[in-house]
């Protein structure tokens, strides 16, 4: 009899959480929602080889045996000729902005040293800043190459083809020579925990204003929208600052990872970057109605800004559609900037796209947020 | 029109989805005036409150408060007036001075650290104020929250259910305050349940479902309630009572004390009422009709009990 005193209260509770539960339509469509969008992401999104990277060719003849060297580069999928170059200091500065990830030059006389048995130099500058992202091309690319001169050292040139290489692949792996993983993740890091603390803050700031019943309070009183909103999300730039600080010091101190840029400029780059966050809570805050649903809406967010940002796995490894996501991300932006200005020394000419995109985010959220907040309590 | 009105509605209607909770509600209060808002839990106190002062928009309906328009000039009226919740809506999490700071800021007011300090001085919590206001008993929050409304000086002053679970001392503080600010020319519309509350008002309105039942003084309620009450006192009025719940032409039977009021709209009945049931050793007497009596006539005429509708 107790049991089914206790199984009957149970069945009461369940019975009361199931209609809670379909009434939440937001907790609602997250639960389902969430593995779904995990499964797409996981399964199909994240690919740790990636292809297609973007690279600019700095070539000064126009042989067969260049144009098969080319034509395997490109036939292999991992490298996508985007633009032939004259000038090498364009080389250069395409790579230090991440427009490409490597630079292929080969020096003018290049096949006439070949045929003379000269083995002369192919260069590969590899941006390694983000290391698994460019290290599979850069391991194919020797036999890329082999592969392109075996077909075309055929004939009377077919006695410089076999035993061995009648060339010599220099690859420069630059901002990392090393490949430390670390050197990449930890500025990124500072990306991750500044979106996971300080939307999570902001998203439930006006939530626990309705929640505990002083959300009437503020409104009777006379303050404007954007005077609440910018002083709820102020104080945390603070916080934002202090976060900073730990995970710079944390990357000099303990992971020794190089700072080749400004100060100055990451500096800028990060407050654009907290403000667009925090914009974006406040817009959370006003669209959840409690401070649960504020929660799961900055873990919706989390998710995808932590896997399609280029942080976990390599953007350029991602399908189109997925890059796409990412690119809306403040997170993916804010990457390029503090991976540019501490790894490759960018300059403001280099991190400036990311820049204004986390700024256009910022200001597009805070218009949101605005909109959704109600200055009366219908 | 000659005065100009403090409130000035007419036809308030608010409806949430499908369900009405302001039905054409018409305000006209005079400035310097305290005004009681009386009817049972859910008869739109609140809402209607809420539309007054620019919390809530209208449905239909339109008017002034204070001279402005309640659906366009919202901030205007919100600053020149004070509306106290019903539930504590100040920060629990903050304290007592932080509370009044935060409300001096946000209504810019001249001298801030010395007008808090007043303020804290004349709540006498002056010693208490790094406490937070969640340390506070119910009565003093009231209090806390009275002083906070009131510090930037409004012209009209909005309470909603001030005292509603606060002890007896208390509440007579509380009102002494609030005669204290109409004194000081501070217009008040006050919303209770407390009869005793009701009868310090100039004026009392009363809503139901929704709808302003009635609206005057206290004598013009009862006397317009057209209610004839007795009371009977001695031994056996228990009996009594059971006997005259049931008799048709009592509209409602009730203790006071060790008296029994007895009350009905048609003088025949309830007297005839009354004979049948007579019993010895009980004296019967006529009384005015006390403002609980009128109401609960009230709430009995104006149709079904709306506190069943939550």
């Amino acid at each position: 009899m107790i049991l089914l005193a206790s199984l009957r209260r149970v069945w009461a509770v369940w019975l009361k959480e199931l209609i809670q539960m379909r009434r939440d339509r937001l907790t609602f469509g997250m639960m389902i929602g969430i593995p779904v969008i995990q499964l797409i992401l996981f399964g199909y999104a994240i690919n740790s080889d990636p292809k297609h990277l973007p690279t600019a060719i700095f070539v000064e003849e126009q042989t067969p045996i260049v144009r098969s060297i080319l034509q395997g580069l490109e036939n292999s999928g991992y490298y996508e000729i985007i633009l032939q170059t004259s000038d090498p200091e364009e080389g250069q500065r395409l790579l230090a902005s991440g427009k490409v990830a490597f630079v292929v030059t080969i020096p003018p006389g290049f096949t006439e040293r070949l045929v003379r048995g000269d083995r002369p130099q192919i260069l590969i500058e590899a941006d390694a800043s983000d290391p698994s992202a460019s290290s599979n091309a850069i391991s194919r690319a020797r036999a890329i190459i082999a592969g392109a001169l075996k077909r075309e050292l055929t004939g009377t040139l077919s006695y410089l083809a076999p035993t061995r290489e009648a060339y010599d692949l220099v690859v420069q792996a630059k901002y990392n020579p090393e490949g430390i993983t670390y050197y990449n993740i930890v500025p990124g890091l500072l990306g991750i925990i500044l979106t996971m603390t300080l939307v999570m803050i902001t998203s439930i700031a006006m939530t626990r204003e309705s929640e505990k019943g002083t959300m009437e309070n503020l409104l009777a009183m006379p303050a404007r929208p954007l005077e609440v909103m910018i002083g709820k999300i102020s104080p945390y730039v603070m916080v934002g600052a202090v976060q900073t600080c730990v995970v710079l010091i944390a990357a000099k101190v303990l992971f020794r990872v190089p700072f080749e840029g400004e100060m100055w400029l990451l500096l800028v780059g990060v407050a654009v970057f907290v403000i667009a966050n925090l914009a974006l809570g406040f817009t959370f805050s006003t669209v959840a109605k409690t401070q649960m649903q504020a929660m799961q809406l900055t873990f919706f967010f989390f998710l995808p800004s932590m896997l399609l940002s280029g942080f976990m796995f390599p953007f350029r490894g991602m399908p189109e559609w997925a890059q796409n996501i990412g690119s809306v991300l403040p997170l993916t932006h804010f990457l390029r900037v503090v991976r540019g200005v501490m790894l490759k020394g960018s300059e403001f000419a280099d991190v400036r796209d990311p820049i204004i995109a986390m700024g256009i985010f910022a200001i597009a959220v805070s218009i949101l947020a605005m909109l959704r907040y109600r200055k009366t309590l219908d | 029109m000659s005065a100009p009105l403090a409130i000035d509605v007419h036809n308030l209607v608010k409806r949430f989805g499908d369900k009405v909770a302001v039905n054409g509600v018409d305000i006209q209060m005079p400035y310097g005036q305290v005004w009681g808002f009386l009817g049972p839990n859910g008869s739109g106190k609140t809402t209607t409150i809420r539309m007054i002062c620019g919390l809530l928009n209208t449905t239909e309906g339109e008017g002034t408060c204070l001279g402005y328009d309640i659906a366009k000039e919202s901030r205007e009226i919100k600053i020149r007036t004070g509306y106290m919740t019903q539930r504590f809506s100040f920060w629990g999490d903050l304290t007592i001075r932080e509370n009044l700071e935060f409300v001096a800021r946000l209504y810019q007011l001249p001298k801030m650290k010395a007008k808090v300090d007043e303020t804290l001085e004349n709540l006498g919590l002056g010693h208490r104020q790094h406490q937070v206001a969640d340390a506070l008993s119910g009565g003093w929050k009231q209090r806390l929250a009275l002083a906070a409304v009131t510090m930037h000086k409004p012209e009209l002053l909005l309470l909603d259910e001030p005292t509603a679970g606060v002890d007896p001392q208390a509440r007579r503080d509380f009102w002494d305050e609030i005669h204290h600010l109409s004194t000081n020319g501070m217009t008040v519309l006050v919303s209770t349940h407390y009869m005793d509350e009701a009868e310090r008002c100039d004026k009392i309105a009363y809503l139901s479902n929704g709808e302003m039942v009635t609206k005057g003084t206290v004598a013009d309620i009862i006397d317009r309630s057209g209610l004839v009450t007795f009371t009977a006192e001695g031994d056996g009025i228990r009996e009594l009572a059971v006997l005259l719940k049931k008799s048709s032409g009592v509209e409602h039977v009730a203790y006071f004390g060790s008296a029994l009021h007895v009350s009905g709209m048609n003088r025949e009945h309830l007297e005839a009422a009354l004979q049948t049931s007579a019993l010895d050793g009980v004296s019967w007497k006529e009384v005015r009709p006390s403002l609980e009596d009128s109401f609960i006539a009230l709430m009995n005429s104006s149709g079904e009990d709306t506190r069943m509708h939550q």
